[in-house]
């Protein structure tokens, strides 16, 4: 089955792992500025939101590409970019509401979340289990569970 | 690539800098972080120089591995001429700061001279501009950064900044990132201060290669699985520091009421399991799967509603047992003023916990107390001492503002004996007199009283004997924490380890200190190969750990220190431990076998009876103390 990173933002710490080892399997270099992850932080109140491409169902960064060179895969639930094809235009960094598209100046190409091919790095490095890849038809399950135990608690 | 990180000589008087690349050998000597700190330190300050002065050199360093794929490496140092003892000046901070450098291109800034007006340094992708700060004045450690970030624009800005302790030239005011980091020992605040340098700005984007990517990922994550196999990280990870409070007020190891007890009755307000009623949850520093920081808010007072992070176990003490205070919430706001006026919380509650003695033993003159009723527990009047010592208000405060020496010295000479200080630096609040590994490590740590240059931490916990041969590498250590037998070889060779990991920039608490089963030299030899190609046997790096510590060693003599400057507090000879459990009961420091630890760890080092490292040692590490500079 499909699936789809998602977040327990409970349990994010701010360390911004996720950041460093995400640039060094996809870029071979420590950069947190070519990671296809980024924690989003209000440091002064502790709160922290890591963001990245949700390889949505209808994705918008593919609907307003010219050269047609974003594709969706529905059986891996991802988005998919063909860089042959891309001319650069950055129309899909703007069309995404959630920032998940960056650029890379040194290659000219768009940079995006690809799940390391089914494998995030992000997740294997993500100790408090903040980052989670889990089946796409099961995505609500774990939540189900956690709002389920208040009312069991309440109910017993 | 990790090696191509540069070094930034900026001189704020005539604002002119160049960046310069920081040679092989300087690496294969000193690696980074503290130990470029150490050579640059001897080598570019001049004898006799006033800290406070634009002759002293500030310097900003991160690891050789910061912000790359070794664990917890997220560590700046930062070191000068220490207004606060005269002599090494040495801080070292978590946080994100120097990630962010290393980002934008530098591994070093070495900051000269002193800027005509407030400034800051505004550092971005190899370019430095020393901007404008009048707007920064009197803004706090916190709301610095805030104001910087709008100011430029950018969220992702980190800046080391003073609060206002260092605008005052408070002698031990810290350097800040972040709102709890703190670099926080020997002054460096003071420093900035003098400098008038309110803050470093950074912002990096550029790429550190990593020399193998796929071998440093699979040997990142098998480390962060080992240091994981430890209960205490566990424990880190849940409670902080703080969970060092239960362990040695239960055992009767930690100073209370300045150096009048060892053990603090009825406070289990200040027992770690207290926090939950604060805290928000817990935060990392860069690249950090430890996460021992607590994020609080204030619940009461006047700072209700006020965020703060990291009540560690310094705060338990300068604002919970040294000054006989038992109520959690009284020492969160000690630690949210620590933290916005950017003061050493160690420094501090030793010092007002000193001056509090002084009053019940009618030391102090009435007419500097005014209306302050300084007395044991009294937290308005040490919360008010705290914020007086940051703005400098009042001659009282003034006078605790220079720290032990400067203020002892207008106190009265029959007052220092009660500082627990060593070389002018305030203790930690712990209590040394049943361990004398922890104590000879105190007293003779190159940046004054001090428990993170060379604290053999795990000696408290009994490890069987072959336990301790595999760690320390040598026969013949003592399991029990009473003795004095192999004390000194576990206290230099925690020296070493130390001084790597903060050349590295990696954080203590994932080195062995606190945990037996933490990564050492021979952990660092591989991840170093594997991020940056260098090879370093684990005997080289353990060399180069010595190098780093005798650098230091130097500029200290240098500035005059001898043996006499070894030595703990009189009163941890003289007054025997009153409290604690049978074990500790009566422990006092053997004075004899002192003398004789204090022989063993020079001889160990190659050093002669007055501490001075021998011809010999000096070829033998490839030193040379005449003038000159690799850079």
């Amino acid at each position: 089955m499909a699936k789809v990173l998602i977040v327990d933002h409970e349990k994010c710490t701010g360390c911004r792992i996720c950041e460093l080892v995400c640039s060094v399997n996809k870029e071979g270099a420590a950069n947190p500025a070519h990671a296809r992850i980024h924690t989003v932080k209000w440091e002064m109140e502790g709160s922290y939101v890591p963001m990245f491409c949700r390889q949505c169902v209808d994705p918008t960064c593919a609907a307003v590409c010219p050269m047609n060179a974003i594709s969706r895969d529905d059986y891996l639930d991802l988005t998919k970019v063909d860089d042959a094809l891309c001319i650069g235009c950055r129309a899909c960094i703007s069309a995404c509401a959630f920032g998940g598209v960056g650029f890379n100046q040194e290659t000219q190409k768009t940079m995006r979340c690809d799940t390391c091919g089914g494998q995030p790095t992000c997740v294997d490095f993500c100790e408090t289990g903040a980052l989670i890849f889990i089946d796409v038809e099961a995505v609500n399950l774990r939540r189900q569970r956690i709002a389920a135990e208040k009312i069991r608690a309440a109910t017993r | 690539m990790s090696l191509k990180r540069k070094a930034a000589i900026i001189d704020l008087t005539t604002r002119a800098f160049e960046i310069k690349e920081i040679p092989l050998e300087l690496r294969k000597k000193y690696l980074g972080g503290r130990g470029i700190d150490a050579y640059f330190l001897y080598k570019l300050i001049k004898p006799g120089i006033d800290p406070l002065g634009p002759d002293n050199v500030l310097l900003v360093s991160a690891g050789l591995l910061t912000g790359t794929t070794a664990p917890a490496s997220s560590r700046t140092n930062i070191g000068a001429k220490s207004p606060l003892t005269g002599l090494l000046g040495s801080a070292n901070m978590g946080g994100f700061f120097s990630a962010e450098l290393r980002y934008a291109g530098f591994d070093h800034l070495i900051i000269q001279g002193k800027a005509e007006k407030l400034s800051y340094l505004w550092i971005t992708n190899d370019s430095i501009e020393i901007r404008d700060a009048a707007h920064l004045k009197g803004a706090d450690a916190n709301e610095t950064q805030t104001l910087i970030r709008e100011e430029l624009d950018d969220e992702e800005i980190k800046s080391m900044t003073i609060g206002i302790a260092g605008e005052n030239l408070v002698s031990f005011a810290c350097v800040r990132t972040g709102p709890k980091n703190s670099g926080g020992r020997t002054g460096m605040g003071a420093v900035m201060g003098s400098k008038n340098l309110k803050a470093i700005a950074v912002r990096g984007t550029k790429p550190i290669a990593i020399a193998d990517p796929k071998g440093a990922l699979r040997y990142h994550k098998e480390l962060i699985e080992y240091i994981h196999t430890s209960k205490y990280t566990e424990i880190m990870g849940k409670w902080g520091t703080n969970f060092i409070y239960d362990v040695t007020n239960s055992t009767g190891l930690i100073r209370t009421k300045n150096f009048q007890q060892n053990q603090f009755p009825n406070s289990e307000e200040l027992e770690c399991e207290e926090l939950e009623k604060y805290s928000l949850g817990v935060a990392g520093c860069f690249g950090c799967t430890m996460h021992c920081r607590h994020k609080i808010r204030l619940k009461e007072g006047p700072m209700k509603g006020q965020y703060d992070e990291g009540p560690e176990y310094t705060t338990l003490g300068a604002f919970g047992t040294e000054v006989a205070n038992n109520k959690l919430h009284k020492a969160l706001e000690g630690n949210y003023l620590v933290n916005k006026h950017g003061l050493d919380i160690l420094e501090v509650g030793s010092m007002i916990a000193w001056a509090i003695e002084l009053n019940e033993k009618g030391l102090l003159p009435k007419a500097l107390l005014g209306d302050l009723d300084l007395s044991w527990g009294n937290m308005d009047a040490v919360l008010k001492l705290t914020e007086d010592i940051a703005y400098r208000r009042g001659e009282l405060a003034d006078i605790l503002a220079d720290g032990p020496k400067q203020a002892a010295a207008r106190l009265g000479e029959g007052t220092l004996k009660y500082n627990i200080q060593v070389k002018g630096m305030s203790a930690l609040q712990s209590d040394e007199r049943a361990t004398p590994s922890l104590a000879l490590g105190l007293a003779t740590s190159t940046r004054g009283a001090d428990h993170l240059r060379s604290r053999p931490a795990i000696d408290l916990y009994h490890l069987p004997e072959q336990a301790l041969k595999a760690i320390y590498g040598k026969e013949g250590l003592s399991s029990d924490y009473r003795d004095y037998a192999g004390k000194p070889w576990m206290v230099t060779w925690q020296e070493r380890i130390y001084a790597i990991v903060d050349a590295l920039g990696i954080c203590k608490f994932q080195t062995v200190f606190l945990s037996p089963n933490m990564p050492k030299a021979e952990e660092y030899s591989k991840l170093i190969k594997l991020i940056t190609g260098l090879e370093f046997s684990p005997q080289e790096l353990m060399e180069i750990g010595e190098r780093i510590y005798v650098m230091e060693r130097l500029f200290n003599n240098r500035e005059g220190a001898t043996r006499k400057d070894d030595y703990l507090p009189d009163r941890y000879y003289d007054e025997p431990n009153p409290a604690g459990l049978k074990a500790v009961r009566g422990k006092y420091i053997e004075r004899d076998k002192y003398e004789e630890m204090l022989d063993e760890y020079y001889d160990l080092h190659g050093w002669d009876s007055q501490g001075n490292p021998t011809s010999d040692t000096l070829e033998r590490l490839g030193i040379q103390t005449e003038a000159g500079s690799l850079l």
